[in-house]
């Protein structure tokens, strides 16, 4: 890998991110903290000064905090359960568990007010838990697949009761997947913004919610810019502060593989642990999605089609109305264009990590799109790229990149590890068969690499489908996304339209399913932080 | 485990699905949108883009009139909410986004006036407007559609439950438990609700407000909370049978019923009602100004004005223009809704928005 | 090569193949020095200890990996990949995953690797260490057929001197970093060189001093290495020494003494169905064909 191609491989995650992600988010907040040119850091004294203010920030920490243990400790206990233990039908609820997670939040918030949850601290916390359950269950399950049980036993054989052994040996192995799965869920929840919006009331605002009060409702872009500056400033310092945490890997590893070490539940207490978990997850997950499918279902006229039927009819003569068909092409065509760029830029990314100690920061930059307000990323394309070249502000375009920003630390996760498990002895052995350099790249890295980057497109695929944030916020030629849909319908008076958002939400979520669980056949080792 | 068959399998899929982006790509340039209609006879080909909030929907068939009449295509350009839409037009007024810009309601007519984001539009159908629609005397901003946000009652609870039915903001005052209302911060009905109160008690807005809190008025965020989750009238399981929806609530209730039934559900608390004037304009800085005129004279065309109740839910403001069926039957039209001067509501609003904020929610 | 672990053997080969740079010291093939030749280039084979095999291609993709990186076409590569993987017995092979195959059918594959591109030297690391005996003694048949059948040239590195004596033409003993003897596997084992190479193979070093072991070589003092069936039981021979334990061999016990006169143990060779007691004298005899002078440490 000459260094030329290695700089380019790192350069082009970097421009991206740069053209498309720092710029904007830099105007903006420009416009806000420079606004007639000169440098006016009054804002964001007046924001810390103002109580409260301090108290939306304090909010927004602690209700992620508590989130993210609440997550922890219903997602643990099931990460072990699914991944330890062999049933028939634990890769299905494997998958399945993901599917929560590519949800878009403002939609599904909205239909479970609907459907009866009230808006209070606790339905924040449960939608929180919900939507990120399946970060808990991949990423530490994920690792824990592939522990070697012997460690524990050859503990438990030294004399180590089962809670010594596994506060001893187990717990510090699993340490950097638990703690990158509190990072992830600490970051969705600090800037979680559909949960809080309709499932907070009106009493209860995050940063995220204030940023959009502040960017889309009053225009004061000066107070909306200091506070973008406070989550910004915070998000880097969770990420810092992860990185460190969890890059430290005290303990070496003895991993084997997942098949050898699944078993299948032997007394009845693991039969009862097993059994337990699934019911949680049956009753978290599928619950509100159950209610969900039978809402769609539940017509004037008994159970029927009715409302899928109205999909195609309703407000069919608007200008502005799309057949649902075109509604699903659109998603599909903005998912597929934002799975082509997430995995370009993301695989590179990967690649360059994979080969270079700076690796945690270009790390972390990438990771950043996640802790940003989209209004922040929307408004920022409009005053930013409104010169050729870059004249894209009502571009369709703009769409499928603002989704890529959200996949692409998604794909980058996925693929390190696979990338990074490769046995040297596999380059060594290609160099001693005749092998250049550039060849061991292209024969041994690549084509391990570029499966892993398949797998994590897939992922990106779902993300992008059921991303609803930046693309509501854009004025752009009308080719809603079923998200979108979603939202206009909710937002109509009358059972008809109502029924009709319950219908296209349960197509949403077949859509997701379907295309997680093509991902999951897909894979071929389940290594990797997700 | 993959064998080499799904492996195969497995790289044809990827490259079936890189080609397959490609061609998505190039299908979503070149498809047209959803409304372009063929030009007839146009000399022109000018496409005119046309920004607007989610709300907005007129007829396919409306619009391709336009475009036959005129040749002159129309590119919608849906931005958010009315709120965020106008930011995002007042953001870019150096360099629009658009042509013509739809959707700014009275209160928020003053920031769109002050930020100067339109032109003059004195166009011919301005003279089927009555006076008291015509907010702004230079004509930049054009009325086109106007809505009264009322209390609405559950007809079948009050007439299950011994409690009067409010019909004033007063009676209002008694019944603070039954009432759900949105976060003037976050909905726009809420605020135009509020700016209601406000015109109403004058001084006393918060004091009243403090009775409604004491009773144990519901707040919630959004229209869509409040209606379809809180209303008992709405498609949730709600509790509270009077809610901050709209005078058009009614017959659209009806409309969308199966099978539509004989008398509106939903009933409208007249004397609690704040008109709320939505305006259009040619945006400053357009490329277009002669053919942006002609939309929105087209918008006062008794053909658009007698669309609008229909798809957007809200009332002409044309004299002559008729209403649907649906809407002479069950829309109840206040005689003298609440409003308040555009100017003292872009002044206090966010004063106002921070009183009601203290006074409720704290 | 032989030699203990840690002695460098792995070490070596990785130098010779170019994977490690040495600090000093040259690599020199046919007159010709390696300094500077990347490993890609030096047309060296390398089986590894782990063997390495490609999780992403099958075993044909694997055992003509090497030709293709040797510029043949893809048809030419697999039609001799195919032959390669007969001669190592795995014909109808082709289509298997590395992960579908057993330990002994993988060692066989990286070997067919590693073959294939008949490289101008082939090194194997310890390749069968992973196997039981019996497979162990079967690849290792087979090794040594299919590379006389090739005239490939072999460098083999183990830690079990059954198989480098069994296997090869020519013996090296490594002994922390340095070659201790390099001979044939009969001039090695006949004739240690050093007191290491003696107690690798197995022979017992002891005092010279001790009149019957140094006499037939004409030391008094210093190192001699004496082996095991060299010294026998006899009722009048002039060594005494006692019991000190026995393990059974199958057809022999070997019996471990403390001689009379010396701090050193030794072992012998006891047939018979009744092997000395512990604890029992016994008087020896020295064959002096198996007593070899040692040279000072």
């Amino acid at each position: 890998m000459t260094r030329l191609a290695r700089t380019a491989m790192i350069a082009v995650p970097l421009a991206f991110l740069a053209v498309f992600f720092l710029y904007p988010v830099a105007t903006i907040i420009g416009r806000g903290l420079w606004p007639d040119g000169t440098l006016d850091l009054d804002p964001i004294v007046d924001v810390v000064g103002d109580a409260s203010q301090r108290e939306v920030v304090w909010f927004t920490l602690w209700q992620a905090a508590l989130s993210t243990v609440l997550t922890l400790a219903v997602g643990l206990p099931a990460a072990y359960a699914f991944s330890r233990f062999w049933f028939p039908g634990v890769g299905l609820v494997r998958s399945l568990v993901v599917v929560p997670f590519v949800l878009p939040t403002l939609v599904v918030s909205s239909a479970f007010l609907a459907l009866g949850m009230e808006p209070s601290l606790g339905a924040i916390l449960v939608a929180h838990v919900f939507f990120n359950y399946a970060v808990v269950v991949r990423t530490v399950g994920g690792l824990w697949a592939h522990l070697d049980p012997h460690q524990e036993e050859a503990a438990r054989m030294l004399g180590a009761s089962r809670v010594r052994a596994f506060t001893a040996i187990t717990l510090p192995a699993l340490r950097p997947a638990i703690f990158a799965a509190a990072a992830i869920v600490f970051l969705f929840t600090f800037t979680s913004f559909g949960v809080v919006l309709v499932l907070g009331g009106p009493t209860r605002s995050t940063l995220e919610t204030e940023i959009y009060r502040q960017t889309a409702q009053l225009l004061d872009l000066e107070t909306a810019a200091a506070l973008s500056i406070v989550q910004l400033l915070a998000v880097i310092a969770l990420l810092v502060v992860t990185e460190r945490l969890a890059g430290r890997r005290g303990v070496a590893l003895s991993l084997r593989a997942a098949r050898d070490v699944g078993r299948r539940p032997r007394t009845l207490g693991e039969r009862l642990f097993v059994a337990a978990n699934l019911l949680v997850a049956l009753v978290l997950l599928g619950g509100p999605l159950a209610v969900l499918v039978a809402r769609s279902f539940d017509t004037a006229s008994g159970v029927g089609l009715a409302h899928y039927r109205a999909l195609g009819e309703l407000r069919a003569s608007s200008a502005l109305f799309v057949p649902p068909d075109q509604a699903i092409v659109n998603s599909l065509l903005y998912a597929l264009a934002a799975m082509a760029l997430a995995v370009v830029i993301g695989g590179l990314a990967a690649f360059a990590i994979v080969r270079t100690r700076r690796a945690g920061a270009v790390d972390t930059a990438l990771t950043l799109p996640l802790g940003v307000s989209a209004v922040t990323v929307g408004f920022g394309f409009l005053i930013a790229l409104d010169e050729p070249p870059l004249d894209l502000r009502t571009s369709w375009i703009l769409v499928p990149i603002a989704q890529a920003l959200v996949a692409i630390p998604f794909v980058v996760r996925l693929t390190t590890p696979v990338l990074r498990s490769i046995d040297p002895s596999l380059r060594e052995a290609a160099a001693t068969l005749g092998a250049s350099p550039r060849r061991v790249w292209r024969e041994i890295d690549l084509p391990i690499g570029a499966r892993a980057i398949a797998v994590a497109g897939g992922f990106a695929f779902a993300i992008a489908l059921g991303e609803f944030g930046a693309t509501v916020f854009l004025a752009r030629p009308d080719r809603p996304t079923l998200p979108v849909v979603i939202y206009r319908l909710l937002g109509q008076p009358g059972a008809a339209p109502f029924g009709a958002a319950m219908a296209a939400s349960v197509i949403l979520l077949v859509l997701a399913a379907v295309s997680i669980a093509v991902v999951e056949r897909a894979r071929v080792a389940d290594t990797g932080v997700f | 485990m993959l064998t080499s068959v799904l492996q195969r399998l497995v790289r044809n899929a990827v490259a079936l699905v890189l080609a397959t982006c490609l061609a998505g790509v190039g299908l979503a340039i070149t498809t047209p949108t959803a409304h372009a209609a063929p030009t007839v006879g146009g000399d022109r080909d000018v496409t005119l883009r046309l920004v607007t909030h989610d709300s907005f929907s007129v007829s396919k068939k409306v619009l391709r009139e336009f475009t036959k009449r005129t040749g002159i295509d129309v590119e919608v350009l849906p931005a958010g909410d009315a709120g965020a839409t106008l930011n995002q037009v007042i953001l870019t007024k150096d360099d629009p986004i658009g042509d013509v810009l739809f959707g700014v309601d009275n209160t928020f007519l003053s920031r769109a006036l002050r930020e100067d984001i339109f032109l003059p539009a004195e166009v011919a159908n301005l003279a089927h407007v009555p006076p008291e629609f015509r907010l702004d005397p230079e004509n930049r901003a054009i009325p086109i559609d106007h809505g009264a946000v009322c209390v609405n009652y559950d007809k079948e609870w009050f007439a299950e439950h011994d409690r009067p039915v409010p019909e004033t903001l007063d009676d209002l005052l008694e019944v603070g438990d039954l009432l759900v209302v949105e976060n003037p911060a976050t909905s726009s009905p809420g605020l135009a609700f509020l700016l209601a109160t406000i015109a109403h008690f004058g001084d006393g807005w918060r004091d009243a407000w403090a009775r409604l809190r004491d009773a144990g008025v519901e707040v919630v965020n959004g229209w869509e909370e409040a209606f379809n989750g809180s209303f008992t009238a709405g498609e949730g399981n709600g509790d509270k049978p009077l809610v901050v929806s709209y005078a058009s609530s009614p017959p659209v209730a009806v409309h969308f019923a199966d099978p539509p039934p004989d008398e509106s559900p939903i009933g409208t608390a007249l004397g609690t009602c704040f008109d709320q004037i939505e305006f259009a304009g040619v945006l400053r800085g357009t490329e277009h100004p002669r053919e942006a005129r002609k939309l929105v004279n087209f918008m006062l065309s008794k053909r658009f004005q007698e669309d609008v109740p229909l798809q957007m839910f809200v009332f002409p403001v044309r004299s002559d223009a008729k209403l649907p069926p649906v809407f002479e039957r069950f829309a109840e039209i206040p005689p003298a809704p609440f409003t308040l001067p555009p100017d003292e509501i872009d002044r206090n609003r966010e004063q106002w928005i921070d009183e009601w904020t203290d006074t409720v929610l704290r | 090569m032989v030699g203990p672990s840690g002695s460098g053997k792995s070490t070596l080969l990785r130098t010779i193949a170019g994977l490690e740079t040495p600090i000093a010291g040259r690599v020199v093939r046919d007159g010709v020095d390696l300094r500077g030749v990347p490993p890609h280039r030096r047309d060296l084979g390398l089986m590894f200890q782990d063997h390495a095999l490609f999780p992403h291609r099958d075993v044909l993709g694997n055992v003509a990996f090497g030709l293709r990186m040797h510029g043949r076409s893809r048809r030419d590569a697999e039609r001799e990949a195919r032959a390669t993987l007969e001669r190592v017995g795995l014909a109808g092979y082709e289509h298997r995953t590395v992960a579908q195959l057993s330990g002994g059918e993988q060692q066989r594959v990286a070997l067919a690797r590693a073959l294939a591109p008949a490289p101008s030297l082939l090194m194997l690391d310890e390749p069968l260490g992973a196997l039981d005996r019996h497979l162990r003694e079967q690849l290792v048949a087979d090794l040594g057929r299919v590379c006389r059948e090739l005239g490939q040239s072999v460098l083999f590195v183990t830690h079990d001197h059954d198989e480098a004596f069994g296997l090869g033409d020519r013996v090296a003993v490594l002994h922390r970093g340095r070659v201790e003897q390099v001979g044939t596997p009969t001039e090695v084992w006949r004739r240690p060189a050093t007191a290491f190479v003696a107690e690798f193979l197995g022979w017992n070093v002891l005092d010279a001093a001790v009149p019957p072991l140094g006499t037939p070589v004409g030391q008094t003092a210093g190192l001699v290495a004496v082996r095991p069936d060299a010294l026998e039981p006899c009722a009048d021979g002039p060594l005494e020494a006692r019991v000190a334990g026995r393990t059974f061999r199958r057809d022999h016990w070997s019996v471990r003494v403390h001689l009379d006169g010396s701090e050193r143990s030794a072992e012998l060779v006891a047939r018979g169905a009744t092997p000395p007691a512990i604890g029992d004298r016994l008087r020896l005899r020295v064959d002096p064909d198996g007593v070899v002078a040692l040279p000072p440490p």
